[in-house]
Parts: C-alpha cells; structure tokens; sequence
C-alpha cells in the first residue's frame, strides 16, 4: 500500500517528465513511424547514456543544494586527457582511466572544499572550476587535442553486445547508463541519501540533527566528478577526440536535472525523475531532428526550457500555503 | 488646550487573525512625563507601540495628540505628527556619519550642494543640547557603541520635531556603564517638554526613571498609576495577576529522582555566565526568565551551538566538552529547538524521513533497532498524518512539533532540553507533550524546559531557575508563584548572585 502511495507520490512531483517524454516519443512516432525499430531505439540510448550519466551526478549536487557548472569542462578535459596518455597504446587503457577517475575525484572535491570550507557559492566555485579546466587544457596541449585513443577505450561508448536476439546489439553505453541509474537511486534511499536531501532542504535543521551537511556536500560534488569521468568515456568512445568535446554540457544537464523536476536550491526530486530529464531532452533533440529543424535552435529551445520549468516549480510550490502558525504578538 | 494630555489613546483594540492581542487599551502620556509601559511577554505593549507608531492601524479606539483626534495609516505620518519610536533595531545608516544620519533626506543646502559644515554644526549643538557634547558629528555610525547610536536615533527623532519618544526595551543592548548615558538622556529630554514612553522589563529603570506606569496583561489595561503610589512587588503582582490554572498532568507514578545526569559548572560564554545547574534522571528543570535573559543561550550552549568557553560540563558524571551538536547527541544530549520550521524540520521531506533524520546523520546513535521504533515513538505521540510519507509542511504546527519530539526521542538520549516546545501549538497537542515531558521523566531523562510561558513551567518543573541578565538570579522550587519568578526575573531580588 505504502509502496503504490509512494510511488504515486513520486510520480505526482515529477509526474510532468515522464509526461513530457511520453508526448516527445509519440510525436517521434508520428514524424518517424521507422524510428521506433530497435536498432534506431538501441542508438538513441547511447547517444543520451552520458547526459544520463550526468544527469544523475549532477542530481546529487542540486538536491543537497548546489550546482555543478564544471561538469561539461571537465568532460573535454577528461577526452583530452585520455587521447595525450594513451595515445593510440592500447595497453595504458586501464591505468589512463584510473588517472582519469582520480582526477574526476580530485576536481570534485575541489569544487565541494572550495564550497563548503571557504563558503564561496557553488556557482562561483563550479563556474571558476570551469574556466580553469577549460584554460589549462589549452594551455597543456597548445590550443589542439592530440595523441590518440585506443580502441579498447572507445569500446563502452561505440559497441555493444552483439547478436542479442530481436534487438540485435545492446549497446555498453546502455548497461553502464542503467548501472549508474539504479547506482544513484539505491544511493538516495540510504542514509547519505536522506542526509543529503535533507541538507538541501534544510540546512540547519541538518546540521542541528547532527548532520554532516558539508562533508554529503563535498561527496555530492566527488559523485558528480565521478558521473563526468564516465561520461566523458562514453562521450570520447562516441564522437572521438575534439576541442570542443562538453562544451556547453553543463547547461544541457542542468535544463535535463531542472526539467525533472529537482527544485534548484535543494530539497525536492528524485534521481529517476533527473534522469528521465535527461532522456526527454534527448528526445527532444531527436524530434527535432526529425523535423529537420536546424541544430542551431537547441541553445534555444534549452534556455525556455530551463525558465519554464522554474517558473512552473515555482508555482506549483506557492499553492499548498503554509500552515499559519501563531499570531504575532 | 494646554490641559489636554499630549497623548490620549482610548479603547484601543487589535486583533491578528481573528486572535485579539488587544482589547480597550487606555493609555494617557502628558507633555515632559516619562511613561513606562510594563507587561508580561505577550501583554501586548509591542503592538500597543507599533500601533502609536503606524506600524499597525488599531481595529478599535481612538487617538488624540494635544486633544486633537489622529491616525497613523503609516509610519511616516505617526513621525510627522511628532511621535518618534525606537525599536531595539536601530533605523540608521551605518556607513554615514551622525550627521549624515540626523539629516538624512533634509540636508542642509548651500548653493544646491550639502552644506556639510553646517549640517556637522547644527548636530554638534544638538548632541551639546543633549548633553553628549564628545559625541562627533563626523564618526561613522557603524563605528559608534551602542548607546551612542541610540542617542543619535533620539537626536534624528528631536530634529524632525518629535514630541513623544518611544523606547522598545532601551537597555537591553546596554552595557551597565551606558545605562547610565540613557539616565542622563531620558533626564535631559524631559526637562525639554519631550514625553517619553518607556517600555521595559526593568524594574528598577521603570522606578528610577517614570513618573506612572500603565500595567497590560493578556491584551487589557490592568491599571495606569503614578511610580509614588506603587512598590515594586506590587507592580509584579498586578503585571502578573490571577489566571486560571491551566491542567498539567501530575508525575507519574514511579518517578524517581536519580543521579544527576547533567551538570554544568561555571558555565559561560558571551551571552551567559556563571552558570551552575544539575539536572537529575527523572527531574524536570525550568529555566524562567524574561526574552533576552539568556534561555535560548543556555540550550544552545549545552548542545554546541554556541558553546560554553567558560566552565565545565557532565553527562552522567563524564565530563564532556560540547563544541558542535555532533557532540552533543553523541554524548546523548537532545535539543528540542525553539523554532521548529527553521531549525527542526526539512519541511518538505517526509514524516517518516524527518523522524528518523537524527538516527540517519548519526553513525554513533544510529541502530536498527532505534529505527525499528521510530513509528511507535510517533504513534505514542498520537500523531496525525495522512501517513509516514506526508510532507511535513502540510502538517499542523502541533504535528509538526511531534515530529521533531519523535526525532530527538528516536535517539534515546539521556538529556533533553526542550525550549518552547509548546510555542504555537494548540491546545490538544499542548497537553499530549505535557504528558510526553512527564513519560519522559519517569524513564529517568533529565529534562530542560525552557518556556515563555510562566504557568507551564511553574506547572511541570521541579525545580526552577530564573535567569536575569545571563546569569542565575535563583532557584525556586516547582509550584512556585509567578510573583516570585517575577521577582527574580526582573532584577527585583537576587537569590545567589550579587548584581
């Protein structure tokens, strides 16, 4: 019983993404009845895997009450990073992506001290973080990406697993976005989980409960360096080595997080409904294409899209009015 | 026309949502009188003032300035009328200078440009009139003490031509030396023909300073006498009145006092000092004391909010050094917080996560047989949701306040410290928490209290300590009146501390 109610519950507050992405699917089907074959449906996926990657990592950073603008520099940083250090040796694969998730790691927690010990706001943090990244890859490999990847690392965002029965290939992009998928949502029904919402919502309550609200912060930041270091994978693997890989993908995920219904602040949305944001933008995209319209309008139809979104939780959050509590005296 | 009183305020009435704080209020100030205005928390002198002030438009009465009838629809029109009124919030600018300050949108003008010599003149006069002729017209209000501001609010008052002055609680910024500067201030102003209305919990300044007093309680006017004609313990009596006893449940049977499981020694910080208290298994203690005595203080320093830096402290006879609340709940000490939408709750997470809120951020309380019992402990305190997974803000201000009783219980501590835990709340829910506080006791928690309301401490307590000033003014015994923690609370005795 309480499992349908909270079920109901969660849908009802992020109900309209689920919608959202209903009705982009359908007008998908009636611009392209072809593209709801498996193969078309299998690279769909894998091209919206890493904005659902990210999408779930910067989840965490919005609900505890932050943002992450670093994540799309970080991303083109990690594809360089990766292309310079392998550079084409398919035996350094394995150790590059340790280096690479250290990094991920490093720049989180940079962002998350630099936040909560120093109490500079995310925005500025992330924003900075990004301009640093941005810069410093420039400068490391003098303004053009080199060296090479190796095929064993273009693997997860390009292949899959071959000759399944009726779908044909399931891509890696697939599973890895399902693990990270059901990864955070199993994480928010912890105790880090509720913690970090919790601080979102109410940070001094928090930290009067006890609460180690900077300490879930910084984390929510490591986990959303984390979601970029296999984004940036997946994104590498898939469209191969540029300058200009992430670019602008901070905005993409945060319009994909806000679409889903997490409140900006702090305290309200749930992981599946980030993801699902991420899904429907991608959705979008595609309808888009579809349509045949051109590509240039996507910074467009994001930034109405980030207001609208706002401006409905906003809202739809001055409704239910408070409880008036004493009179004043 | 001159026997006309300056101020006469008749059958004043005021009412908030439907709740009345005010009801046929008379208050009469005449030319060169200092007035105070004395009540109990929630007697309604705030709203009295606000209203003189055009802060809020009264619902009934009328009011008179020099026999003339008058309306304040705002506050700017009280001020032009000559009513001037300082609220513990000074309305300055801290970057601008005394003068700046004093003229603030009437600067003197010398060929369309300030005439800063002269606007820095005329205020040296007027602080000279005033009697702080050391007081710079040149300093930077921000830089100033705070007596010094509050004498440049008064002298920007006497500029615009106030004839009555209002002070909200002038003191209780005030450091002993700087009470003395108001004296001399309030002296000063009267022999000038300015009214003063004073409204303060102190006593003595009330008798030093006024020539009458109006009494409020519980919204009505008590009686408005002249200082000569009153004593102290009579004014505490008739500030306090009778009341009807409200209903608190009696100890439940097989309570016992223990051994002591809280103690401070010596405890003090900026806002507190010189604090001793023991509270056993199963006692109750109140801390009784006026807005400002230190309360709020002496819970948020025992949890760690603002921690004691003098003294020391004990749970169950180990001695502990509380710097943050993760200590605190670590070493089994809850607090029930005085505001519960700011400080208690993540409104718009679940009852459930709520409940178990303490349990989750604590690895050293957490256990899965505490959160097995969370939803008995929220069902004990009869709670009323739609269910565990209902927001918190859509709850009643008594429900919500059992959620945050359910919080800190989930924890089992040994200590709780409960401040205004029935702030708001209705009735029913009231009740429910007396009886929780006493189930409390009888499990041998040491508890805390901490409430405004006089009745409910005199009515569970034990033992009660009256604050005063940040300090322990004495302790009584539970069931003591409420004239005799008037008498502590206001300054008029001292029990185990010399002032």
């Amino acid at each position: 019983m309480t499992r349908v109610r909270a079920l109901g519950a969660a849908l009802q507050g992020a109900g309209t993404v689920f919608l959202l992405l209903a009705l982009t699917f359908a007008a998908i089907a009636v611009v392209n009845p072809g593209f709801f074959e498996a193969p078309s449906v299998m690279a769909f996926l894998k091209q919206a895997a890493p904005l659902v990657v990210l999408a779930a990592g910067q989840y965490f950073v919005v609900v505890s009450g932050n943002f992450d603008l670093s994540v799309g520099a970080l991303v083109g940083a990690q594809v360089v990073i990766a292309a310079r250090l392998i550079d084409g040796v398919e035996s350094r694969t394995v150790p590059v992506m340790l280096v690479m998730l250290a990094f991920g790691i490093g720049v989180g927690l940079v962002n998350g001290l630099i936040t909560t010990v120093l109490k500079v706001q995310s925005f500025i943090t992330t924003l900075g973080m990004l301009l640093v990244l941005y810069g410093a890859i420039r400068l490391w490999t003098g303004g053009a990406p080199t060296g090479d990847l190796s095929e064993a690392f273009r693997t997860p965002g390009r292949l899959g697993i071959t000759g399944v029965p009726l779908i044909g290939q399931i891509p890696w992009a697939l599973l890895i976005m399902l693990a990270v998928g059901a990864g955070a949502i199993l994480l928010m029904r912890t105790r880090f989980g509720r913690i970090l919402i919790a601080s979102g919502d109410n940070e001094l309550a928090a930290r009067l409960s006890g609460a180690r609200v900077d300490a879930v912060r910084t984390a929510a930041f490591v986990l959303s360096g984390i979601s970029a270091t296999i984004a940036g994978v997946l994104i590498g693997g898939f469209a191969g080595v540029s300058a200009q890989v992430g670019e602008g993908l901070e905005f993409t995920v945060i319009t994909a997080v806000v679409l889903g219904g997490v409140a900006l602040g702090g305290g309200r949305g749930t992981a599946l409904a980030a993801m699902a944001g991420a899904l429907a933008i991608e959705a979008l995209f595609t309808l888009f294409n579809q349509m045949a319209l051109p590509a240039t309008l996507r910074p467009a139809v994001q930034g109405a899209i980030i207001i609208a979104a706002v401006a409905y939780a906003a809202r739809r959050r001055l409704r239910p009015a408070p409880q008036p509590t004493a009179a004043p005296s | 026309m001159t026997d006309a009183p300056l101020l006469a305020m008749r059958g004043i009435g005021k009412a908030f949502l439907g709740v009345p704080v005010l009801a046929g209020v008379d208050l009469t100030v005449n030319r060169g009188e200092a007035h105070a205005l004395v009540g109990e928390n929630g007697a309604g002198k705030s709203t009295l003032m606000k209203i003189l002030a055009g802060v809020h438009t009264a619902d009934a009465g009328t009011i008179e300035l020099d026999g003339r009838a008058a309306s304040f629809a705002h506050p700017a029109a009280a001020q032009r009328a000559g009513i001037a009124t300082v609220f513990q919030e000074f309305n300055l600018l801290p970057e601008l200078t005394v003068a700046e300050n004093i003229h603030l949108g009437r600067e003197p003008r010398r060929r369309g440009r300030i005439d800063r010599r002269a606007m820095n003149d005329a205020t040296a006069a007027a602080l000279a009139d005033l009697g702080f002729p050391d007081l710079a017209p040149t300093a930077a209000v921000g830089s100033l003490s705070v007596a010094h501001q509050q004498i440049t609010e008064i002298a920007k008052a006497l500029s615009q031509g106030a004839d009555l002055i209002c002070m909200d609680e002038p003191t209780a910024a005030l450091a002993d030396a700087e009470v003395a500067l108001l004296y001399r201030l309030v002296e000063r102003l009267r022999e000038r023909g300015v009214a003063v209305l004073y409204v303060s919990h102190r006593l003595r300044e009330i008798f030093d300073l006024c020539e009458r007093i109006t009494i409020l309680k519980d919204g009505r006017l008590v009686d408005s006498v002249a200082t000569a004609d009153i004593t102290p313990d009579e004014l505490v009596t008739r500030m306090v009145g009778r009341r009807i006893e409200a209903q608190f449940p009696p100890p439940l049977p097989g309570t016992e006092r223990g051994e002591v499981r809280l103690r401070i020694a010596g405890g003090g910080n900026d806002y507190v000092d010189g604090i001793d208290l023991e509270v056993r298994a199963g006692e109750i203690v109140g801390l009784a004391g006026l807005q400002g005595s230190g309360r709020t203080e002496i819970a948020e320093a025992v949890f760690g909010i603002a921690p004691f830096t003098r003294g020391t402290m004990a749970v169950d006879g180990r001695p502990v050094r509380i710097t943050r609340p993760r200590k605190a709940i670590a070493a089994g000490i809850a607090l029930v917080t005085e505001d519960r939408k700011a400080q208690g709750l993540a409104l718009r997470q679940s009852v459930k996560a709520n409940a178990r809120m303490v349990l989750d951020a604590n690895a050293r309380v957490h256990s899965r047989a505490r959160l097995a019992r969370v939803d008995g402990i929220l069902s004990s305190l009869d709670l009323v949701a739609r269910g565990g997974d209902q927001e918190v803000q859509f709850l009643s201000g008594g429900n919500q306040q059992k959620v945050v009783v359910a919080k800190w219980l989930a924890a089992e501590p040994g200590v709780i410290v409960l401040d205004e835990p029935t702030r708001g709340i209705d009735v029913g829910a009231k009740h429910k928490l007396y009886s929780v506080i006493r189930s409390l006791a009888a499990e041998g928690l040491a508890v805390l209290l901490i409430a405004s309301e006089l009745i409910e401490v005199i009515g569970l307590a034990d033992r009660i300590a009256v604050l005063h000033d940040g300090r322990i003014a004495g302790e009584l015994p539970g069931g003591a009146t409420e004239q005799e923690v008037m008498a502590y609370a206001t300054g008029r005795r001292e029990g185990t501390h010399q002032e």
